[in-house]
């Protein structure tokens, strides 16, 4: 076994741990794991079947219910846009072709340069001054097509 | 001579908006002149049209400043604030704001006045007189003064929360449990999130006098992930809490105990049904349950659960603290308490709008609202979030209760108003009611996880003007089969906005 394999397995116990005795853990345990990595690695689901005896059918089925697990790694920042309708009333579908055209990417998918990953998301409670995206835990609200080119000169600039 | 308090929201909408550099910026401000002032992170009043809204505390009560920003700061400064109002941002006494001090606060009376965290200002404010109430009173008792204040959940179902918890009391068990649905995911709804982030103790206090009530001593509040704020303001706050003695064993040094985790959700608008929520909080996929069982008897880990919404957990602190009375006599009919609204979308003044039950949508909209942010006319309203029906103007003079929307198709829900202005397209808008259930539904029942996305592409044909009057009969087909077979109210009222964007608005659709 090497050695980052055995960090995650440690990962895994100490978050399994961490979470004993509660009911309905798995779900805290995914977010903890996420938080820790950025995702949920392949390898880490059957670790977390053998340490809370769930099948790893029964973890991936979990992951994939939910928008906000990744087997993947994400980019740097995730930048959440807004679809729902408050933000489409103020037009969000037109910021959204813009922030596709300018990342070059779809929903779901990172930038080249691995920076920022492009997610939808379906309302951030900010509808009274739509439209709204969320970068990282921060929320933007009013977002116009040269603030949202702002935003990424910045998240650019940090690099 | 005391420091002079400056009050600057810490909500996410006023921190979406500039708060946290406005609050840096008047530190920076004040060091820079050597003025000692005591900055305040309050709440929001909810009157986001004015966010980032900045409060002065004088003796002659708090002077407002908004909607400001950064750069406004050193302008302000130089005109003499703090001590000095006279600027153009300057709005007079915050209890002078017309559009906020003709709402009747009940539920948000304490939202933005004090920092939320305070457990000090929460019991300034009347905080925790219903839990010390509900201390001495025998469970059946809480229960009957739920009963009797006519409070009705006010997550969307409006169903009686007494009687819920009548159930859950009668219901024998070794466990019961309280849960908090703060899975607010209807677009154009906030009014959860700016009470979990301006008065938190509310809702704690709320669920602990549910507890008491019903004989549970661990609760949940399941948050939705879209809210980062509101979960970095109830972590704190619970800790709070456990510290001073309202919560954890003997309470208030009782012999009573509760509990209470929080819970975060992972970005599925499913799991704001009831029974989807209990599913995800037992770390399983949010399939939706078939009813009955009802959680009240077989819920959380298949004991009896109360699962309510924020608000009316919130209530029960006011109706314990106040009395039945209190809270049942500001309500019309059936509809008791408050009206709580949510102004969105397109709206020149948009925010949380709380007050008796008997205005009408088109006083909310063109009063409270002032029409558009785009200053183009109004077109349509869709209320009670994205399974709403969309509102022509022909129906604007409803008055907005459960009853008077249920009988013109619509429903009052969570109380969110999206309104859109004349270049809105209602056959997209109805095309994205269909995409946004086949991408949210949980996939359990056949009508709403293929319903939906037949949904879009038939619309898409009558878009196209494929076989028109065909295409229009299988819609119409395909949403009786999602309004009448569907398990819950996710495929069943999808049909809402497309039927009623159809029928208000045909002229969208081609032809």
């Amino acid at each position: 076994m090497n050695s980052s394999a055995v960090s995650l397995q440690e990962i895994v116990e100490s978050t399994v741990e961490a979470h004993r005795g509660k009911i309905g853990p798995l779900m805290p345990v995914l977010h903890s794991i996420q938080e820790k990595l950025g995702y949920i690695p392949g390898e880490a689901v059957p670790m977390i079947g053998r340490l809370m005896n769930l099948s790893r059918a029964e973890i991936h089925g979990v992951m994939s219910f939910y928008h906000d697990f990744r087997s993947e790694p994400a980019g740097d920042h995730v930048i959440h846009l807004c679809r729902a309708e408050a933000c489409q009333a103020m037009g969000s579908a037109l910021l959204e072709q813009h922030a596709r055209a300018r990342l070059g990417v779809e929903f779901g998918e990172t930038t080249a340069d691995g920076l920022i990953t492009l997610e939808p998301v379906y309302c951030l409670g900010n509808c009274a001054c739509s439209p709204s995206i969320r970068i990282d835990d921060d929320v933007y609200a009013r977002v116009s097509a040269e603030q949202f080119d702002e935003l990424i000169a910045r998240l650019q600039g940090e690099e | 001579m005391m420091a002079v308090r400056i009050f600057v929201p810490k909500d996410a909408t006023a921190c979406a908006l500039g708060a946290d550099a406005v609050a840096e910026s008047i530190l920076a401000g004040a060091a820079g002149r050597e003025l000692d002032i005591e900055l305040v992170r309050n709440g929001s009043r909810g009157a986001f049209w004015l966010e980032p809204l900045v409060e002065v505390e004088t003796p002659a009560g708090r002077i407002a400043f908004g909607p400001v920003t950064a750069a406004d700061i050193e302008g302000l400064f130089e005109a003499g604030f703090p001590g000095n109002s006279d600027h153009a941002l300057s709005l007079g006494p915050v209890e002078g704001i017309d559009w906020l001090a003709s709402q009747q606060r009940l539920t948000f009376a304490r939202a933005g006045w004090t920092d939320p965290l305070s457990l000090g200002d929460y019991r300034a404010l009347g905080g925790y007189q219903g839990l010390e109430r509900a201390l001495g009173m025998e469970p059946q008792a809480i229960v009957d003064e739920v009963k009797e204040s006519g409070l009705r959940g006010r997550g969307g179902a409006a169903f009686p929360t007494g009687i819920k918890w009548q159930t859950v009391l009668d219901t024998a068990a070794d466990q019961k449990y309280i849960v908090a649905n703060a899975d607010e995911g209807d677009s154009g709804t906030f009014a959860d999130r700016l009470l979990m982030e301006a008065d938190p103790y509310q809702l704690i206090e709320g669920m602990t006098i549910a507890g008491l009530a019903v004989g549970a001593t661990e609760g949940y509040i399941y948050l939705r992930s879209e809210y980062p704020h509101s979960r970095t303001v109830l972590t704190e706050a619970i800790l709070r809490a456990e510290q001073e003695g309202y919560l954890g064993n003997g309470i208030l040094g009782s012999d009573r105990n509760f509990s209470l985790e929080l819970r975060i959700g992972a970005g599925a608008y499913i799991c704001g049904e009831e029974t989807s929520l209990l599913d995800s909080l037992e770390g399983k996929r949010g399939l939706i349950r078939f009813k009955p069982p009802l959680p009240a008897i077989e819920g959380l880990m298949g004991k009896p659960t109360v699962v309510n919404n924020v608000l009316s957990l919130g209530a029960v602190s006011t109706i314990l603290a106040e009395g039945p009375a209190f809270y049942r006599d500001f309500g019309t009919g059936r509809s008791r308490g408050t009206l709580t609204v949510q102004l969105a979308g397109n709206i020149l003044r948009g925010g949380l709008v709380e007050v008796p039950f008997g205005v009408t949508l088109r006083d909310l909209v063109e009063g409270y609202g002032g029409g558009t942010a785009s200053g183009r006319p109004v077109r349509a309203i869709q209320v009670g979030g994205p399974l709403g029906a969309y509102l022509p103007e022909s129906q604007w003079d409803v008055t907005l209760n459960y009853g008077a929307l249920a009988n013109i198709d619509g429903m009052l829900g969570h109380g969110g108003i999206v309104v859109f202005d004349d270049t809105v397209d209602m056959a997209r808008q109805a095309r994205f009611a269909m995409e946004f259930c086949a991408v949210e539904s949980c996939g359990k029942c056949t009508p709403c996880r293929v319903g939906s996305v037949r949904g879009v592409e038939v619309i898409d044909r009558i878009i196209a003007n494929q076989d028109r009057e065909f295409n229009l009969r299988v819609l119409d087909d395909l949403c009786d089969t999602l309004e009448n077979g569907s398990l819950c109210a996710m495929g069943g009222l999808t049909p809402y906005p497309v039927r009623s964007a159809l029928r208000h608005f045909p002229e969208d659709f081609g032809d």
